[in-house]
């Protein structure tokens, strides 16, 4: 174990080169996207023209953000086998969204997935509510992830945090609003396939050292650590705070606007359902790569090294790239590391702007009646509006704990957004004040229940004890979001919500009129 | 509610489709959650269980982390590969007699 002077947070050349190829790579994308991003269902869905590969693809790029690279090799580096089980929950809201809802969205929405809570309520009460839910989630992700990119690209390239932010935002508006979501599609694809390929070179590499045999890289990590890295340890040392923050993660997943958008992307339920099926292929391959990468940083870089550049121990894989690869081959995972960045803010932007513009506005506003031409319109106006509050938000929160904001993120997700839309599809007895009733429940719970708890009331605040015990609140606030469903429908039933259940059963089941 | 009777959803074979659906669905379902609170269960109450040594230096942790990730997505696998050929083939054949009724 000796260590070695990390040329991090330096510029590095094959960085800035490999960074600068993906840009102009991805803005000649949107500059092809641009003639095809004309029409609404152009620019939300991409003309629904995407395949089931490429959806594929593209949902694993949403989803795989840098902190999953970057936070999860780095929390398996310094504690072993705990991090494991962060990216097991991220992963099995994936077969969740499968068996329960991917056909229903697909079939009984058009762009969001409000569409589908408000097939058969009354429209403007269930779309303020849902878009309520939808931005909060989307806000709280984009924070996270600006303030985090923000001290990345200042790690990794020496670049003044508040450059950074402004360079983010900036191309990141540039996809969304030229190339809609035809260029963010690409965007995603060619992240995804970086990312991935990244992260086998770097793992082959780092396996090589160990001829090749990965029991050997954990016997290295044990004689070194003590085999107490092999073993759970006390991340789930509260089995109920464990339970809730399984929740969160798992129903989290089916409730993340960005995500459930992908789904209108392709042609029809079959293509949505293969979708699926090659996304949760993907993201399993990368969190069993992170794995390695957190054990071979272990042993190859060291625990001392990784904490000494970063207490959080974020910079695990690129020091681990930095070991394996050199200079050149760290540039490369930096500039991948910033492409995954770019692609997670844009896919979050763009679904936060066709909330703004199909939900609030257009059958909010404009009860409906609206010109596609006004529509993409105002999505395009929503897509700057939402890039400049991103950049703000990032300049705000500069220096700011903001670690609970995706646990937040997933938490309103998983009680605001997927019972509603759950109880909506599958329950006939489903009214408008229950939908309402659910969704606010849902939010208003999740939110107090995380100021109050030990991830912002002790490590924010600063107060000496949390007053709710949890770091999760999704064991409280999503039965509660349903508690609150059934009552709001049994006290105020809905005879026309009944009455077109039948109807929306024929779509949701045989695709009869899906779009 | 008075439904008339050429309403497709008071159709046997439509009710059987959409039982056989959520059997399906939430059989698969009720394995997932299983094997994910199992896991969750086992660090919580039982993490000496995943402690114990196969091999040299290798625990049943580590092998069963990576199994629930590889199950999690082979049972995607085999919902697709039902809805795609089996569901899909029902939905067409009770499309195709809906069309026949109305004609």
């Amino acid at each position: 174990m000796n260590t070695f002077a990390t040329t991090i947070g330096q510029p590095n050349a094959t960085s800035i080169a490999f960074f600068f190829v993906f840009i102009l790579g991805t803005l000649a994308i949107t500059w092809f996207a641009a003639k095809k991003s004309r029409s609404a269902s152009q620019f939300y869905a991409a003309g629904r023209s995407v395949t089931g590969w490429q959806n594929g693809m593209a949902l694993a790029g949403d989803y795989m953000s840098a902190a999953s690279f970057l936070g999860i090799a780095g929390l398996v580096s310094l504690k072993g086998y705990d991090g494991l089980i962060y990216s097991i929950g991220f992963l099995v809201g994936w077969p969740i969204i499968m068996f329960l809802i991917a056909e229903p969205l697909r079939n009984l929405g058009k762009y969001t997935f409000a569409d589908v809570v408000a097939y058969r309520l009354s429209q403007k009460p269930i779309r303020i509510a849902a878009s309520i839910g939808s931005l909060l989630t989307v806000c709280f992700y984009l924070i996270a992830q600006m303030v985090g990119s923000g001290m990345l690209i200042k790690m990794m390239f020496g670049l003044p945090y508040e450059t950074a932010i402004i360079a983010v935002g900036a191309v990141m508006i540039a996809y969304v609003l030229f190339g809609g979501m035809l260029a963010t599609t690409w965007v995603q694809i060619i992240k995804a396939m970086l990312l991935l390929a990244g992260a086998t070179v770097m793992v082959g590499m780092a396996l090589s050292r160990f001829g090749f045999d990965v029991t050997a890289l954990f016997d290295a990590a044990a004689k070194t650590y003590g085999d107490n890295v092999l073993n759970p340890g006390g991340l789930v040392a509260n089995p109920l705070d464990a339970l809730s923050l399984g929740l969160a993660l798992m129903f989290g997943t089916a409730g993340l606007p960005h995500i459930l958008m992908r789904f209108y992307t392709v042609p029809d339920a079959k293509t949505a359902r293969k979708s699926v099926f090659y996304a949760t292929g993907l993201i399993g391959y990368f969190y069993v790569l992170t794995f390695i990468i957190g054990f071979a940083a272990m042993v190859l870089v060291g625990r001392d090294m990784i904490g000494s550049v970063d207490k959080g121990g974020n910079m695990a894989a690129l020091l681990l790239a930095e070991v394996t690869g050199g200079t050149v081959f760290l540039g490369f995972i930096a500039a991948v590391a910033f492409a995954t960045i770019l692609a997670v803010v844009a896919g979050l932007t763009l679904a936060g702007a066709t909330t703004l513009s199909h939900d609030l506005y257009v059958n909010v506003l404009r009860s409906g009646r609206s010109s596609e031409e006004d529509e993409v319109k105002v999505a395009k106006r929503a897509t700057v509006g939402l890039g400049i509050v991103a950049i703000l938000l990032g300049l705000a929160f500069k220096g700011q704990n903001v670690a609970f904001m995706v646990g937040l993120a997933f938490a309103i997700a998983a009680s605001a957004n997927f019972p509603a839309l759950l109880l909506s599809i599958f329950w006939k007895g489903t009214s408008t004040s229950g939908a309402v009733a659910s969704i606010v429940t849902g939010t208003v719970t999740s939110v107090v229940l995380i100021v109050l708890s030990p991830t912002v009331w002790v490590s924010v605040f600063g107060n000496p004890a949390p007053i709710f015990p949890w770091k999760n609140p999704a064991l409280i606030s999503m039965p509660l979001a349903f508690a609150a469903g059934w009552l709001g429908s049994v006290l105020v039933p809905d005879a026309k919500a009944r009455s077109l259940y039948d109807a929306q059963q024929l779509r949701n089941y045989l695709g009869v009129g899906a779009e | 509610m008075h439904t008339p009777t050429a309403d497709p959803t008071r159709d046997n074979r439509f009710s059987a489709l959409v039982r056989k659906r959520w059997s399906v669905s939430l059989t698969l379902t009720a394995i997932m959650l299983a094997i994910y609170y199992g896991f969750i269960a086992i660090l919580a109450f039982r993490p000496d269980l995943f402690a114990a040594r196969v091999g040299a230096h290798m625990t049943v942790g580590i092998p069963v982390g990576l199994g629930v990730i590889i199950v999690s997505w082979l049972l995607t696998g085999i919902y697709v590969r039902w809805a795609n050929d089996d569901y899909d083939t029902d939905v067409e054949s009770l499309k195709h007699a809906m069309r026949e009724n109305r004609e």
